[in-house]
């Protein structure tokens, strides 16, 4: 179990840790962006960068590097806010800015680091999306890798293959709701849902009749995992119930 | 014939020699990606129809050999003749006759079809005198142009392989590690680690099944592979990988072929040189993406996934491709293994400077007479790299800045020529090391359109993973694009600084960490046409167009009319023999009638003098 100081903050943490969790136990905000927890580490908005120095180093010698996903050792010493940190975070939260001036999560964030407005170029058509790349991981994850970034650079950008309706989609919104921003549209209706220009069946749950998951979602947690599909597609409140009902029928013994 | 042992090795050598010997007249067409845009095909042809015509392959031992690139592509297509090392250039299929008859039977040399040196205009027949050649000293393209890429047996006749046979015979994967560490060899790539220590740290790695990568375009196919299987042995792989981009398919044609061959030999796959040791390798053939020279993208991209970096603080040698053990090196790395192993450690580290030992390729482009590959000690000044080698500026015009290390790099400029070019010294000044591209520029170059010119290659590369590489290129574009109209505004220097500094300390990978390099050296060493493009509005080089307009000098126009045809939008009028005029309110600025003017009557000016002209 490395020790290892966070602003000065003793703390020990486990040996698979990254910087981010011992600045979490020493209680120290660290911002990000696109980090979440279960989710491998991407490091791709650079938001976490802190100041890192290790043992056998030279004394005045630290290297940047980002919080997500540089493992902890014993010995180290992390700094989260010295001044070439808090500069490369003001840079950063100023280019993101100028791509999203309208996004309430960045101009809340760019605030707190005292940028009220970018100095860049404002993008003339303003987006939402930040490319996180929480999406298609959480995606990929689930195991469907329905959608990608697509694109290089600039141009980069969040699209399902041919920007058609994903024939791999299950519907399951993890993309929608794992999104920092917000920015990735669905609509339900009465028994539907829709998302990215796909349009889902919801199997309904067969005693209340209220519309629980999208079929193709339930089949493919039953594909993955063996149990039967008719689990995924019973709401919590039925899945009480049954339990309920079993219990009444137990014997109590003793 | 498949080799079973070290000694039958050294009896094919032998062999292979004598067979090269009996080759007593060669005539080595130069069948690279260059000559072969120029015609060296049919020159090749020619050679082979009329050797076998007249019979001269058996009654004088008359051989007709394609090789790979002799460097020189621009005087190409080449022909080098052995014994008498005569080297002719821009050959064409009719001069083919008269090569066999006066200089291969008759012994004469034929002066028109000669090497010029533009210095002096003096003919030059042989190929080691040729200024370009006679400055060289090449390690890793020891072969190439000796060789036919695609015949194992001439390179092992040229010592190819030599190398494995001393390491799997006589040495032990610890020793050829330490002859390594004795070459101080480091990564010519672009990083310049160690490479040593990086096969070290791969060796101890724990796990069974590790990778040796070869990251590469072109070269000598069997110093590459020879190389690599090295490497593999000395780490203790099995699998290796030649990442090479599919723009380049003569480099696929001919390593596919050199691999064939060695399997068949038994230089390559399972009991290799009857040793034990098993060890094959794969072609993968990459999209072009810049970033996949980088080596997470590179790995992303061998595995099928998306070829973007990945943020990792576990060096490859631990967990690389597959997240197993993996050693990556550059082609040109590879391909100096097999020397090293076969002269000693000691040969190679006496070579180069004290912290960059050997030799360095580098691919010697702009602004020069003699453009092309070439391979030099390390130390060599950048100076004797273009004023000797390079032969100097086109049209004897002054020398301004020369650009090393790809897109990436910096510019070095005049006051630095004596620099001697290694790793540090570059760094230094600002520039890099990178995989030795050497781009020459003239005093007719804008240092902030140069700077641009990189940063919209760098905008389009960028995979767009991270924030600052992402958006930042983008926004310095933005600012470079107003600089360059005319748009400049007073803060706009600092404004690059800061954002330059940003994207070195944020961003991921080394694409966005250097990215901002051709910037940061031509805001370094040419301040003033920074600040006279914002403040003055004008470029002092004469380039950006928006702010430079053109007139004709009275006293230097001879009314040769040549601007008056060039000129695309007909903003140029005069008659034969008689003093011409440009038209400001027509004229685009495009400089194509300076460039043809035969007695530099034409000159450039800010546009804003004109602006208050006409008011």
């Amino acid at each position: 179990m490395p020790t290892l100081t966070v602003n000065g903050k003793k703390v020990t943490v486990g040996e698979d840790a990254v910087i981010l969790d011992a600045a979490r136990c020493a209680g120290v905000h660290v911002p990000t962006l696109c980090q979440f927890d279960g989710l491998e580490p991407w490091g791709g908005c650079r938001l976490c960068v802190v100041d890192m120095w290790q043992q056998g180093w030279d004394e005045n010698w630290f290297k940047m590097v980002t919080a997500c996903n540089h493992p902890v050792a014993e010995g180290m010493r992390v700094f989260t806010s010295s001044e070439r940190v808090l500069e490369t975070r003001r840079v950063v939260l100023d280019l993101l800015l100028a791509r999203c001036p309208e996004t309430p999560l960045i101009q809340r964030i760019a605030a707190e680091h005292g940028i009220s407005e970018t100095s860049y170029e404002v993008n003339p058509t303003p987006t939402d999306c930040i490319l996180c790349g929480l999406c298609t991981r959480v995606c990929d994850h689930i195991g469907v890798s329905a959608i990608a970034s697509v694109n290089r650079g600039w141009g980069r950008e969040i699209a399902p293959p041919f920007h058609q309706a994903p024939p791999d989609c299950i519907g399951c919104l993890a993309c929608a709701e794992i999104c920092p921003t917000r920015c990735i549209p669905y609509s339900e209706a009465a028994g539907s849902r829709r998302i990215w220009d796909k349009d889902f069946e919801m199997l309904r749950d067969p005693v209340t009749g209220e519309a629980v998951i999208t079929k193709a979602q339930a089949e493919h947690f039953a594909r993955r995992s063996g149990v039967p599909q008719g689990y995924f597609a019973t709401s919590d409140g039925s899945k009480r119930r049954v339990m309920a009902t079993t219990f009444t029928k137990l014997k109590v013994v003793g | 014939m498949r080799i079973e042992s070290i000694a039958q090795f050294a009896s094919l050598q032998e062999e292979s020699r004598r067979r090269a010997a009996d080759r007593r007249q060669q005539i080595m067409v130069c069948c690279g990606t260059g000559c072969l845009a120029s015609g060296s095909k049919k020159v090749a042809e020619a050679f082979a129809e009329e050797v076998a015509k007249r019979g001269l392959d058996a009654s004088v031992g008359m051989f007709v050999k394609t090789t790979g690139c002799h460097g020189f592509c621009e005087r190409g297509p080449l022909v080098a003749l052995l014994p008498s090392g005569i080297l002719y250039t821009k050959v064409k299929p009719s001069n083919v006759g008269q090569i066999i008859d006066k200089t291969v039977l008759g012994g004469e040399v034929i002066p028109s079809l000669t090497y010029k040196n533009p210095a002096d205009g003096q003919r030059i027949s042989a190929y080691a005198e040729i200024p370009f050649y006679k400055h060289q000293l090449r390690v890793a393209m020891r072969n190439i142009g000796r060789i036919d890429p695609t015949d194992i047996r001439d390179a092992i006749a040229e010592g190819a392989y030599s190398g494995l046979a001393k390491a799997l015979g006589e040495m032990t994967p610890e020793a050829v590690i330490e002859e390594v560490a004795i070459a101080g060899q480091r990564g010519r790539g672009g990083a310049g680690f160690n490479t040593a220590r990086k096969w070290r740290s791969c060796r101890r790695a724990p796990g069974d099944r590790r990778f040796v990568l070869c990251n590469g375009d072109e070269g000598d196919p069997h110093s590459v592979l020879e190389g690599m299987v090295i490497g593999a042995w000395a780490v203790g792989a099995h699998e290796g990988f030649i990442y090479v981009r599919d723009e380049y398919p003569l480099a696929v044609v001919h390593l596919t072929i050199a691999m064939e061959q060695a399997r068949s030999y038994g230089l390559l796959g399972d009991n290799i040189m009857g040793s034990g040791f098993d060890f094959d390798i794969r072609i993968s053939r990459g999209g072009g993406a810049f970033v996949c020279g980088e080596s997470s993208a590179l790995m992303r991209s061998l595995e099928g996934k998306i070829g973007e970096p990945r943020a990792k603080y576990v060096h490859s040698t631990d967990k690389g491709l597959f997240d197993l053990p993996t050693v990556l090196n550059n082609v040109e790395t590879w391909a100096g293994i097999g020397a090293i192993i076969e002269r000693g450690g000691a040969w190679f580290a006496s070579m180069g400077t004290e912290r960059s030992k050997g030799t360095k390729a580098f691919s010697l482009v702009g602004k020069v007479k003699n453009t092309g590959l070439i391979e030099l000690p390390m130390g060599t000044t950048l100076r004797r790299i273009i004023f000797d080698i390079g032969g100097g500026i086109l049209g004897d015009r002054p020398f301004k800045a020369v650009q090393t290390g790809g897109p990436s790099g910096g510019c070095v400029p005049e006051a630095l020529l004596d620099l001697p070019v290694d790793y540090e010294r570059l760094t230094e000044a600002g520039s890099m090391m990178g995989s030795g591209g050497m781009i020459v520029m003239d005093d007719r170059t804008c240092m902030v359109d140069v700077a641009r010119y990189f940063l919209k290659f760098l905008t389009e590369e960028s995979c767009g993973k991270c924030v600052p590489c992402r958006e930042g290129l983008q926004q310095l574009l933005h600012i470079f694009d107003r600089l360059v109209e005319g748009r400049g505004r007073p803060d706009d220097i600092p404004a690059i600084e800061r954002l330059s500094r940003g994207m070195q300390l944020g961003s991921l990978c080394e694409l966005g960490k250097s990215a901002p390099n051709p910037v940061l050296s031509t805001l370094r060493y040419f301040r003033s046409e920074y600040e006279a493009h914002i403040f003055g509005k004008s470029c002092p080089a004469g380039i950006c167009r928006e702010l430079t307009a053109y007139e004709i000098v009275p006293d230097l126009c001879d009314g040769c009319h040549a601007c008056f045809k060039a000129c695309p939008v007909n903003a140029i009028t005069g008659t034969i023999k008689e003093l011409h005029r440009i038209h400001h309110d027509a004229c685009i600025s495009c400089g194509a009638c300076f460039d043809v003017c035969p007695t530099a009557a034409i000159r450039t000016f800010p546009k804003v003098e004109l602006k208050t002209e006409v008011v």
